[in-house]
């Protein structure tokens, strides 16, 4: 008898839990099956080499978006980041120009970073205007200034071995940039889901006035928020600028959407207060494979991101859709 | 006044995944008559208020009025049945006019081309405001009004859509007496043009002071319905409990000790000015005063909210200053606010993750997140305020009111303070919440913390407080010591500059 009940409560569990499965699963779901897929249209997928060097195409972007996602629980949100590595490549490249040695080159490229996010975090705390304002503003004012001090020039005189950090590998087909994203992803897992600053984005997320009763620097902690966004847009300036060896004004132009689409796709709720760092950490790959698999196909660009876009929409809707006819039943 | 009801309801019920809502209830309204429904939190009167609407559709049951079958399948359905709520928090558009908000969902055309016809809208909302004797400009903007403004927007928006019954919940949780006061004369207007009026509350004069009838509910099954006349308080808090539950406040009899907070010639730009007044520990300073008078403001300023004070404060003879909530409660102050949703709590986040919040980095030394000593102390500090979930995993959202408001409680004891401010501890809860918080705030006293309590209930200040301090539009205006306890003194200090004030 006692066995029976057992077992009921254990299929009553089962079914439970289907209801409300997490968000990590149905895109672990998708990104094998899209995986899967991607190993059976082209031949050329299951290579590790190229499965490697499909790593570089997104990376970069995925190192900005892990702190971005921290933001996004806070209820905040930076536009710039994108416009944030242009400018901090282009202060790398002067810093090159002038024979800098290379950890200083890097040191001035996170640093210039950091002062972008200080500077953002500080307008929205100080003012209490919304974050969504202030960085469309300083989307463009970093993008401008990156013009106005390079004009039609391009820096590339940058100083031997400063390659490592785009093109090196570690080990294998590992290369620097993949170990260094898988680092930042551990790093950024323990701050938001194992520390005390990572439950204060949860209580300021959920509810910045009650944070704020509750004793918490809800100002400071949102300005040290920007300012992390802003040193890891740094690091991504850092590898891009050393896989391409050159800084142009135009660089990484239009980032800033398709690292918002990984924090998005990832589970992390636009309005704040919910997420995690592995719906990110999948969601990125979701996207790299996506991307790589379909440009293995040779399909268009264009067609490319109506395809993301598509992707996007329904993965968000799926679970909504799911949990509407499972309460209906 | 007919024999026959108006609105009836019989046999209705409604599940919610989990949860009965209501079970087989029936309730009567009549014309011209005011039927309290009287129930603790849970009981089930907003998912009754939401049947009767139309926002709900129940399980199974049937709807009459005047005597004939209705299924009301939106609230459209309802409202073109004369039949409209009046809601605990007025759902009215902060942006727009008051003539804009009344009319909005039945804008009055004209013409052809259905011209939207403000000064038909205009001179029929004047008309309306003038029945109730609201004076309110037509044209002001809504975020302009007080709390007590908006009630009467909402009464006369009810009035628009010509009403035959109109349900009130809880429209007096956020009003003064004046404002009350108002309320009342309005009802009973509504009553002698024929309305059939249903009243929820959880206050029993004002039941007594303006029902004809009463239904009990509990557990969201029907318990008991009949003439006020026939009925005592004490039997309908039995009906509504189960159970007889002793209205007394606790024995407040003991020695005060030393001072530990003195606040000195506080002043705020507009809400008030010049404030100053001592607390020992071991005392519940009660402060008295219409909505409005400054109370809030004056405690928030004192926690640290506000900024652009004036003024000094001492924590046990240390002059301290307090620029944030931070710095208050090192110094030792805790505030238990008013607004507990949107200030007291995070619903989204569990009961312990709720209480550890402010003392994250005292538990955590090296910021490390330690689950098992957070949900030690939360335990310890949750079950010491007997707060009723599985387990403390559970999100605050799924507490009741009581109930979250023993988590904010339970969150600031845990900080071990020295002044815990209580600003209106009791409002929204159900009963037997409201005694657990009362006996909790004696028992505070007895291990020496000293308390302030903000409170509009007359019978709770006067319960629970050794001294009260009655404001009046920001200024102290009564400071009277347990033995001088008067209603009528504290009534009249609290409403004393009422006169002077003109509402625009």
């Amino acid at each position: 008898m006692q066995k029976i009940t057992a077992h009921k409560n254990s299929f009553s569990n089962f079914t439970f839990s289907l209801k409300k499965l997490p968000w990590e699963f149905f895109l672990l779901l998708i990104t094998a099956l899209v995986f899967t897929l991607s190993a059976y249209a082209s031949p050329y997928f299951l290579d590790v080499w190229n499965l490697s060097d499909a790593t570089f195409n997104f990376v970069e972007k995925a190192i900005v978006a892990l702190p971005l996602a921290m933001l996004i629980i806070c209820r905040d949100i930076d536009l710039s980041v994108a416009s944030i590595i242009a400018l901090s490549s282009v202060a790398m490249g002067f810093a090159a120009q002038y024979g800098f040695a290379i950890e200083l080159i890097v040191l001035i490229g996170i640093g210039v970073g950091m002062l972008c996010g200080l500077f953002n975090g500080w307008v929205v705390t100080r003012f209490d205007i919304p974050a969504i304002v202030v960085t469309i503003g300083t989307m463009s004012l970093f993008r401008g200034m990156s013009y106005i001090l390079l004009g039609d020039q391009v820096l590339k005189d940058y100083p031997e071995g400063f390659d490592y950090f785009g093109q090196g590998y570690v080990y294998w087909v590992f290369s620097f940039e993949f170990m260094l994203f898988l680092v930042a992803t551990l790093f950024f897992y323990f701050l938001l889901h194992k520390t005390n600053f990572g439950r204060r984005c949860y209580a300021i997320g959920n509810n910045p006035t009650a944070a704020f009763y509750s004793g918490i620097n809800v100002k400071r902690h949102r300005l040290m928020l920007f300012v992390i966004v802003g040193a890891l847009a740094g690091v991504a300036a850092v590898l891009l600028t050393s896989r391409l060896g050159s800084t142009r004004p135009t660089i990484a132009l239009g980032w800033e959407l398709s690292i918002i689409t990984m924090v998005v796709l990832g589970g992390v709720n636009i309005l704040g207060g919910s997420g995690t760092i592995a719906g990110v950490f999948i969601a990125v790959f979701l996207m790299g494979i996506v991307t790589f698999g379909l440009g293995l196909l040779n399909v268009p660009g264009i067609v490319m991101s109506i395809i993301i876009g598509g992707m996007l929409i329904s993965v968000i809707a799926t679970p909504v859709l799911i949990r509407k006819f499972s309460q209906r039943s | 006044m007919s024999d026959t009801p108006f609105y009836s309801l019989r046999g209705i019920s409604k599940a919610f995944p989990g949860v009965k809502a209501l079970d087989q209830v029936q309730l009567d309204l009549y014309s011209g008559e005011v039927m309290a429904l009287i129930g603790e939190n849970g009981a089930g009167k907003s998912t009754l208020v939401k049947t009767m609407t139309g926002i709900y559709q129940p399980d199974a049951g049937e709807l009459r009025l005047a005597g004939e079958c209705i299924s009301l399948t939106t609230p459209d359905a309802a409202r073109n049945l004369g039949i409209t709520a009046i809601h605990q928090e007025t759902v009215l558009f902060d942006e727009l006019s008051v003539t804009e908000n009344i009319f909005t969902g039945h804008l009055l055309t004209r013409g052809p081309l259905n011209m939207l016809d403000w000064s038909e809208m205009r001179r029929q909302c004047i008309k309306i405001l003038a029945d109730i004797e609201a004076q309110i400009d037509p044209d002001i903007l809504l975020k302009h009004l007080s709390i007590g403004q908006r009630h009467m927007v909402a009464i006369a928006r009810a009035l628009s859509f010509n009403a035959k019954v109109v349900i009130l919940d809880e429209p007096t949780a956020a009003l003064s007496i004046h404002e009350t006061q108002e309320l009342y004369k309005i009802v009973d207007k509504l009553k002698a043009a024929g309305c059939a009026i249903m009243f929820i509350s959880h206050k029993f004069d004002e039941v007594f002071a303006i029902a004809d009838r009463y239904t009990v509910f509990r557990d969201g099954c029907f318990v008991d319905q009949g003439k006020i006349d026939n009925v005592t308080q004490a039997q309908l808090v039995t009906m509504m409990v189960g159970r007889t539950v002793d209205q007394i406040y606790p024995e407040r009899a003991q020695a005060l000790g030393d001072i530990v907070l003195k606040v000195e010639n506080f002043s705020h730009p507009t809400e008030f000015h010049d404030l100053s007044f001592e607390l020992r520990s071991g005392e519940i300073l009660g402060f008295y005063g219409l909505v409005g008078a400054g109370r809030t403001e004056l405690m928030q300023a004192i926690y640290g909210v506000s900024n652009n004070i004036t003024g000094s404060l001492e924590i046990a003879g240390q002059v301290v200053k307090i620029r944030s909530p931070a710095d208050a409660i090192k110094a030792g102050i805790v505030y238990v606010p008013e607004e507990r949703q949107s200030q007291g709590v995070v619903l989204d986040l569990p009961i312990d993750q709720n209480i550890t919040l402010p003392q994250l980095n005292h538990i955590n030394k090296n910021g490390l997140l330690n689950p098992a000593s957070e949900y030690t102390l939360a335990d310890e500090y949750a079950s010491r305020l007997q707060v009723k979930a599985p387990n403390w995993h559970e999100l605050v959202g799924n507490l009741s009111g009581g109930n979250q408001q023993k988590v904010v409680i339970a969150k600031w004891l845990a900080t071990q303070p020295k002044v815990i401010i209580m600003d209106e501890p009791t409002k929204g809860i159900d009963i037997s919440s409201k005694a657990a918080v009362h006996s909790f705030m004696s028992e505070l006293v007895k291990q020496g913390l000293a308390v302030i309590m903000v409170s509009s209930e007359l019978p709770e200040v006067m319960g629970m407080s050794d001294r009260i301090i009655v404001m009046s539009e920001g200024l102290q205006v009564s400071e009277l010591q347990r033995a001088d306890f008067n209603p009528e003194k504290i009534v009249s200090a609290a409403s004393g500059g009422l006169n002077e004030k003109t509402i625009h």
